[in-house]
């Protein structure tokens, strides 16, 4: 049943109510991904960028069209379904980390699993292998604060991770983070492409991370404006 | 995720703002303490006021004219109305017929001066209200007859005027500056719902009727009757009712005067009281409500302080019932906590009330029954549900796209 294509997005329109204008968000936009691949989304901002991120990464769902991802329709999931599917297919990482900051980097990496019903153990399991993973095994009880910038992205990398997402969404992930430490993000994301060959998709507006995609989207005006290597 | 797991999140939150989580605890602390110690006091109170009623006698009956207000012309109640009660034939089941006339008026002796009850009584009195001396003997119809000029007193009263509560046969007191000789002394009863019946002097009802409280008729105050049993109370009321109706010739159901159990005492108490307590534990139910909003009130906060939060829970695969589950525990975990220890405070005024009171000498128990536990423990559970719906409702159906970009 699984295609190569891990997302297959057709005709996508979003359309926003902001008082008595419209505005089209995504305007009919259209976008294969491969599974493994690794893609860079760029555009000007109110490009439709982010926009397209939330669909990509079900966190909204599309006006109309259809989103095929992992090989199952999710344009009309309802709001729950489509948290199950976030939970089991998508892993996400932001731009601010996003971390629970009273809670230990264990613990953060731990919260898709207990969404997930997983047993303790297991779950304890699962989290260590992940901040191991990303080179962390020696900070898995220190809370956010008590870590650096690349050691707290480190950490929602390994958040991302545990859940052996068929896609990770990475928002602006060096945005940041001062260049040398951003560039030791990219890689790590990179490597760990290479070795467990999940789909990988940045968006970003530096054009240095872009250029080590695979392939880079560039979208304008809610439309797929220029795909290229 | 499972209940322990959402049980401890909410802890962990709670526990990482102390101070906000402490006050409004203290909200519902104080709305719960309220409403167990008012309970408790109330509950006391009625125990207490049934008790002292109780130890009036199970068979008595109080007997006093008037008490019916549609009724004009009312006959005051006479000697030959006790009587015709003391009559075997027509009230078969009243063994004891005592007639009362009282007042207040100044007892004195030597430069001590009371103002006290005054009894003029008969010597059936003893045995109808179950009095005792503790030292000396009890007023007997030599001395009725003969309008003796003698004095039973209270234990309260002989502390007043002597300081001391025997050896005091024979002394002479004056009452309105006339001289009496203290017959004997009486047996302490206690207080009791009408003032101290230990605050007293008990005089021959004619000495009382010709010289000291001076009533040209022979009409009395008040009749204590007897019932053979508590079990025939009921028929005694009857029967001393039917007498009073044919010499008093009152209308059909227009009696002139009132027949009073201590069923019926007891039960006036208890309305009186239960209408006190729920009075009481109305007020400070109110508290409890104000705590609520108070819950509420930090949970909306909490809601919106926490926004990116529970977009970010959302992305991570959170369901809308898991963020309503997790907030409804934090609210009811508040409530349930200040619950707890408002039983425990409500529990300690209550032991405290009830030190004072017994310091003051009035014995006095505050009881804190299970019901008012259990109404206390729920009410502020619902409370804290209740009230965090709202917030968690709030919370529940943000949208994660929007949760997340919240600043």
């Amino acid at each position: 049943m699984m295609s190569d294509h891990v997302i297959v997005a057709q005709d996508l329109r979003k359309m926003y109510q902001m008082g008595d204008v419209e505005v089209h968000a995504l305007r009919g936009l259209s976008l294969t991904i491969d599974r493994g691949e690794v893609v860079a989304i760029v555009g000007p901002s109110g490009s439709g960028k982010s926009t397209l991120m939330n669909m990509l990464g079900c966190l909204d769902h599309p006006t109309s069209g259809s989103y095929i991802l992992d090989g199952e329709e999710v344009s009309h999931l309802r709001d729950d379904q489509l948290a199950a599917i976030r939970n089991r297919k998508v892993g996400f990482i932001f731009q601010s980390f996003n971390l629970l900051s009273r809670a230990t980097a264990l613990s953060n990496v731990e919260l898709p699993l207990r969404y997930a019903g997983m047993t303790a153990a297991a779950r304890r399991d699962r989290a260590r292998a992940s901040l191991s993973a990303v080179g962390l095994g020696d900070r898995m009880t220190h809370k956010p604060t008590e870590l650096s910038g690349g050691q707290q992205q480190r950490v929602a990398i390994a958040r991302a991770l545990v859940n052996s997402p068929a896609i990770i969404m990475a928002d602006e992930p060096t945005g940041n983070l001062d260049s040398k430490v951003g560039q030791e993000i990219i890689d790590l994301l990179l490597n760990l492409n290479r070795d467990s060959g999940t789909t990988l998709i940045i968006v970003t507006h530096d054009p240095k991370v872009a250029a080590q995609a695979q392939r880079i989207v560039r979208i304008k005006d809610g439309v797929v404006d220029l795909e290229g290597a | 995720m499972t209940f322990t797991q959402v049980l401890f999140e909410a802890l962990e939150s709670l526990n990482s703002n102390k101070l906000r989580s402490g006050l409004t605890i203290l909200g519902i602390v104080i709305g719960v303490a309220a409403v167990i110690a008012m309970l408790a006091v109330g509950q006391g109170a009625q125990d207490s006021i049934t008790g002292s009623i109780s130890g009036i006698g199970t068979n008595v009956l109080f007997v006093f004219s008037g008490g019916n207000n549609d009724v004009r012309n009312v006959r005051p109640l006479t000697l030959r109305d006790a009587d015709a009660i003391n009559d075997p034939f027509a009230a078969p089941n009243v063994v004891g017929v005592a007639p009362v006339i009282q007042s207040t008026r100044e007892v004195s002796y030597g430069g001590e001066k009371a103002n006290t009850r005054i009894q003029g009584i008969t010597p059936e009195y003893a045995s109808v209200r179950n009095y005792k001396v503790v030292e000396g003997e009890f007023i007997n119809e030599t001395h009725v007859l003969g309008r003796a000029s003698v004095a039973l007193i209270g234990p309260d009263t002989a502390e007043k005027l002597f300081g001391r509560r025997e050896g005091l046969v024979d002394e002479i007191i004056r009452i309105e500056g006339q001289p009496f000789r203290v017959l004997g002394v009486l047996e302490s009863k206690g207080g009791g719902a009408f003032g101290s019946q230990d605050e007293i002097v008990m005089i021959p009802m004619t000495t009382a009727q010709t010289r000291v409280i001076r009533r040209s008729t022979d009409r009395v105050d008040l009749i204590f009757v007897q019932a053979a049993s508590a079990e025939t109370t009921k028929q005694a009321s009857e029967e001393v009712a039917q007498i009073l109706r044919i010499r008093h010739r009152t209308e059909v159901g227009k009696d002139d005067f009132t027949i009073f159990s201590q069923d019926d005492f007891i039960q006036t108490a208890s309305t009186i009281t239960g209408v006190l307590t729920v009075f009481l534990g109305g007020i400070a139910a109110i508290s409890l409500l104000v705590g609520g909003i108070g819950i509420m009130n930090i949970m909306l906060v909490s809601v919106a302080e926490r926004t990116r939060e529970i977009g970010l829970r959302k992305a991570l695969g959170a369901r809308k019932r898991d963020i309503l589950v997790q907030f409804l525990t934090e609210s009811s975990l508040l409530s349930m906590i200040g619950g707890l220890i408002g039983i425990f405070l409500g529990w300690l005024i209550g032991v405290i009330v009830g030190q004072v009171a017994a310091a003051n000498g009035t014995p006095f128990n505050p009881s804190i029954s299970l019901d008012a536990v259990l109404l206390a423990t729920l009410f502020s559970t619902a409370v804290g549900l209740f009230f965090g719906i709202y917030p968690a409702n709030r919370a529940a159906s943000l949208q994660p796209v929007e949760a997340l970009r919240y600043e």
